[in-house]
């Protein structure tokens, strides 16, 4: 069975750590790879692709360190994020040179075969560089898969792509996954990861935050103490009704925002709360917001556990 | 030696804009030339000299080996898209070398062979004085796009240093400062090309100035520069963004 295994693999550039001590093993299926711009993705990614060594640590693939081993690259495809191709040939031309380089015994069949599977069939005659976004990310793809790899490794593969292009790709992952092949992308949206991934790994400034499927991971982020201001007619009195439900684990006043800051322990238990406990004492609720809503609080929340 | 990387090396070097560079270079040289020929009854050495050793060699062909070297690797390093050879079971030598024979022909295809038909042009024959000249420029275009192309893996600003290691060196220190002319590219190239077509050489003024030492240092840089051009392709550092 195939697997990346990283073994306490560190990488720093002069004082920046981008990947502090990762341990993981990424076996067959999808495996996503989740964590806010900046958190160390491409780092690892580019480091899984023996692109980048490690400052400290291994990578091994079925045993095989992947830094400077070429050999790795007939069982190994990657994706990356930067889109730059070679503008001047087709798309056609470009999987071509791929299926060439490895020197695959039948390049065109194998041409013809990652073209079709990515769909780009009816482009594959125009030079790249009148391609968009999502047909960018679909032929580098199809570059990517054409000597059959073993491993898949993709870069924010969703990026710039539109909603029928997303749900074909989820598709094509999610086939290459039940084939039992490793497959691996980078991505920062949780839902996006949630749809394809049967496993998650989250990344957050570097460090590897929380491992395990996606109804795990789901549940941690919501499970935590989420963060609300509220507003209303008479802050004082819903103050002393919300500190009395066992939803809240802390009310503040706080002037300065001109309402209460609440610490709400269970999230779906509190927001049926509160209008209630408002209600029953004539309060109006003027505004009631989440403040840290933002995926970076929420992984952030995941790091401090 | 790899068909597939060459190919998609030579798509994207004529593919670009600094491509027109390659056709107006070897066309001012050529309308220099017709000019030369049409003002003068008989074009006399001198003017040879002046056409195709300090324009033709010392200025045409580092100018296009800057542009050919450099080109054949620095912008794929550059933008990235080197990851998609380097992403294949390929030797790095081999890959190395692939976009040096194509940096190299590129730059004898545009530098050297019009430097010959100029000076068939102008001497009205296939002379010795063409084979010299021919030669040295090709000779000379070995050693500067090995040169280049380790520049282009080694520094982002290879074009810059290129030319400035073009120009400066070359052409303004080579020619003022004797010493330096042990270390100069085309002395080497005037020597090498004297060892091979001999009398060639000197019934074109190609007289060297440095001895049997030009010949060990021209080898001497381009089985280094290659050499030293793959061991950094093997660890190049691609993609450092988060």
């Amino acid at each position: 069975m195939t697997s990346i295994v990283l073994d306490q693999v560190s990488r720093w550039y002069g004082n920046v750590v981008a990947v502090n001590d990762v341990s993981m093993t990424i076996g067959p299926g999808v495996t996503g790879l989740l964590g806010p711009n900046g958190a160390g993705k491409s780092t690892l990614i580019h480091m899984m692709g023996g692109f980048l060594a490690p400052s400290s640590g291994s990578i091994l693939l079925d045993g095989e360190a992947v830094w400077r081993n070429e050999s790795i690259y007939r069982r190994l495809g990657i994706v990356p994020e930067r889109e730059e191709l070679y503008e001047s040939i087709t798309g056609h031309e470009f999987v071509l040179a791929n299926a060439r380089l490895h020197r695959l015994p039948d390049p065109a069949a194998a041409t013809r075969r990652a073209i079709d599977m990515v769909e780009m069939a009816d482009a594959e005659g125009r030079d790249i560089r009148t391609y968009s976004k999502g047909m960018r990310q679909r032929i580098k793809m199809a570059g990517a898969l054409v000597h059959e790899p073993d491993v898949l490794l993709l870069d924010e593969p969703f990026n710039g792509m539109d909603p029928r292009q997303r749900l074909q790709l989820i598709e094509l992952l999610r086939e290459l996954g039940a084939a039992g092949k490793v497959v691996l992308f980078s991505s920062h949206i949780l839902e996006e990861v949630e749809q394809v991934a049967s496993d998650i790994e989250v990344l957050v400034a570097g460090r590897h935050a929380a491992s395990g499927d996606f109804r795990e991971i789901r549940r941690l982020m919501t499970q935590r103490p989420h963060q609300y201001i509220v507003r209303s007619s008479d802050d004082r009195a819903l103050a002393s009704a919300l500190i009395a439900d066992v939803s809240t684990t802390a009310v503040e006043l706080a002037p300065d925002i001109g309402g209460l800051q609440v610490s709400a322990a269970d999230f779906a238990a509190f927001v049926q709360a509160l209008p209630r406990l408002a209600a029953a004492r004539d309060i109006r609720l003027l505004d009631v917001r989440p403040t840290d809503e933002s995926l970076e609080s929420v992984f952030a929340y995941l790091v401090e556990r | 030696m790899n068909a597939t990387v060459a190919k998609l090396t030579f798509r994207s070097l004529l593919g670009r804009r600094r491509a027109l560079v390659f056709f107006a270079l070897p066309a001012v040289l050529i309308a220099l030339t017709v000019v030369a020929v049409a003002l003068t009854d008989e074009v006399d050495g001198e003017i040879l000299e002046i056409l195709l050793g300090a324009f033709g060699l010392g200025t045409l062909v580092p100018l296009l080996s800057v542009i050919a070297g450099t080109g054949a690797i620095g912008p794929e390093i550059e933008d990235g898209s080197i990851l998609y050879v380097l992403a294949k079971p390929l030797r790095r030598s081999v890959i190395i070398i692939s976009k040096l024979v194509v940096a190299i022909g590129v730059a004898i295809a545009f530098g050297a062979l019009p430097i010959f038909a100029c000076a068939v042009l102008a001497t009205g024959e296939v002379s010795g004085a063409a084979i010299a000249y021919g030669t040295a420029a090709a000779v000379a275009s070995i050693a500067y796009c090995s040169l280049f192309l380790l520049l282009a893996v080694v520094s982002r600003n290879a074009v810059v240093i290129g030319l400035l290691y073009a120009i400066v060196w070359e052409t303004v220190v080579g020619q003022f400062v004797p010493g330096i002319r042990t270390l100069s590219v085309q002395q080497w190239s005037i020597t090498v090309t004297d060892r091979l077509v001999g009398d060639h050489a000197s019934e074109a003024g190609l007289d060297p100035s440095v001895g049997s030492i030009a010949i060990f240092l021209f080898l001497a840089v381009v089985v280094g520069s290659t050499w030293q051009a793959t061991r950094r392709l093997r660890t190049i550092r691609l993609g450092d963004d988060g």
